[in-house]
């Protein structure tokens, strides 16, 4: 009946990183739902954090918020009120008092490994002091990964401001602000590996309310060279947008390669 | 040479007028409509002027509630001035002398602006009235124009609900 915090932790890392791959219909994802995303004057605003199948509906797990960084635009960092824990989602509220853009960001970055032990596969997901400790690295079948994931959403008080980036993994530097969106107006997105353009980002798009659809309907893009991707919006509404990318800056000299993912729940507004 | 000169004379003259523009005065007539309804609430106008490309020429009006209620004070519902807000809106510190003023009741509601201290450049205009009330809708209403005018023009267009009739009236 209840489970262990430690188990509903690594499923849910589990869930993030298993993400990296693209959005098959039957995945499970993570995402951030702010209650507003454009204000006119200091308040607060409420957020749910979940692992679901569609979007933006409940009914797989709470998303843990223990990664989360919440970036004011004067960038202080905050920290969420009145957090609860369900067992479908998360609930926080944050205090928006300042002018600007803040940045919510759930930012994971770890090792995943899996191998033999007299032919039963083991698996392992953490960090590299913990898998120095649990992964033989001798073991039978071995494969280890590295990845970065965000699961990031953006408020803007007043006039939008910049976005700051943590140059670690894959990221979105706005040139269409994100809090800046319109049906009927493409919006262009630059996407960043550590800070530097990144070309050949595997970038989907699906609109909110995908439980009253038939399929899923995300649209596909890439990012040409300068990492830049053109989107547009069907209808206003919410939106989740997942970023893929593989390279091989890992970090642990075990790991191969790294898998980077960005996701982030963007707001259309009406005309 | 001879020729170049007086050629040259009609551009430098336009070319003056381009930049400094010939002033002109609007005369904005909004109705705000009688809504039956158990919880009526004055609404939200905004009223500006904007070029071709959407981008806000000049702000004439916004009409809020400017005091402070339980939920909060009256600026929190600006931004359902949804095209008023992401044009220029929120780039301005509410309120602001000559431009906010208090909601007003239901009936014609009008407003006149000189622009002589700094004229718009002749070319193409739209008035703009948009419209947003609580537990209401939201409408806008644009009005095409071009200045400058030889003599007064009046041009009206109507709204579907929570706006009726706005009249515009431009002198030269």
């Amino acid at each position: 009946m209840y489970k262990p915090f430690k188990y509903a932790l690594l499923s849910t890392g589990f869930a993030i990183l298993s993400g990296l791959t693209s959005l098959p219909a039957q995945a499970h994802n993570t995402w951030l739902l702010p209650s507003s995303t454009v204000l006119s004057s200091p308040q607060f605003v409420t957020f749910d954090a979940a692992v679901s199948e569609d979007f933006f509906y409940f009914t797989h797990r709470p998303l843990p918020i223990d990664a989360l960084t919440i970036t004011a635009p004067d960038g202080h960092n905050l920290v969420p009120a009145n957090v609860g824990k369900g067992e479908l989602r998360t609930v926080f509220d944050v205090k928006l008092e300042k002018n600007g853009t803040y940045t919510l960001d759930i930012s994971r970055s770890g090792l995943r490994a899996s191998w033999k032990v007299d032919g039963k596969p083991k698996r392992f997901m953490g960090n590299a002091e913990a898998f120095a400790k649990e992964v033989p690295v001798t073991a039978q079948d071995l494969e280890i990964g590295e990845s970065v994931a965000h699961v990031v959403t953006f408020v803007t008080v007043g006039a939008p401001t910049a976005v700051k980036l943590t140059n670690h993994g894959l990221e979105l530097v706005p040139v269409t602000h994100p809090n800046d969106l319109n049906v009927g107006e493409p919006a262009e997105f630059q996407f960043m590996v550590d800070g530097k353009p990144a070309a050949d980002v595997k970038v989907e798009v699906v609109s909110g309310q995908s439980h009253y659809r038939n399929a899923l309907g995300e649209a596909k893009y890439t990012s040409d060279k300068q990492g830049k991707v053109k989107i547009t919006w069907p209808q206003p509404g919410m939106y989740f947008l997942n970023a893929v990318l593989k390279d091989n800056k890992v970090s642990a000299k075990q790991a191969k390669e790294r898998s980077l993912s960005y996701s982030v729940t963007l707001e259309v507004q009406v005309q | 040479m001879r020729n170049w000169v007086p050629r040259l004379i009609p551009s430098l003259v336009a070319g003056l007028f381009a930049h400094q523009g010939v002033a002109a005065e609007l005369n904005v007539k909004v109705a705000i409509p009688q809504i039956n309804t158990s919880e009526y609430h004055r609404p939200y106008v905004a009223i500006w002027v904007e070029k071709p490309d959407q981008s806000i020429a000049k702000n004439l009006a916004v009409w809020y509630s400017q005091k402070s209620g339980a939920e909060g004070p009256g600026t929190k519902w600006l931004k359902d001035l949804r095209q008023w807000w992401r044009k220029g809106g929120r780039d301005i510190q509410m309120p602001m002398d000559g431009l906010s003023g208090a909601t007003r009741p239901v009936g014609d509601q009008s407003l006149s602006y000189n622009d002589s201290k700094s004229p718009l450049a002749p070319g193409e205009y739209r008035l703009v009235v948009e419209t947003a009330r609580e537990k209401g809708g939201r409408e806008l209403v644009r009005i095409p124009f071009s200045l400058p005018v030889k003599k007064a023009e009046t041009q009206k267009a109507s709204g579907q609900v929570e706006l009726g009739t706005v009249n515009l009236e431009i002198k030269p």
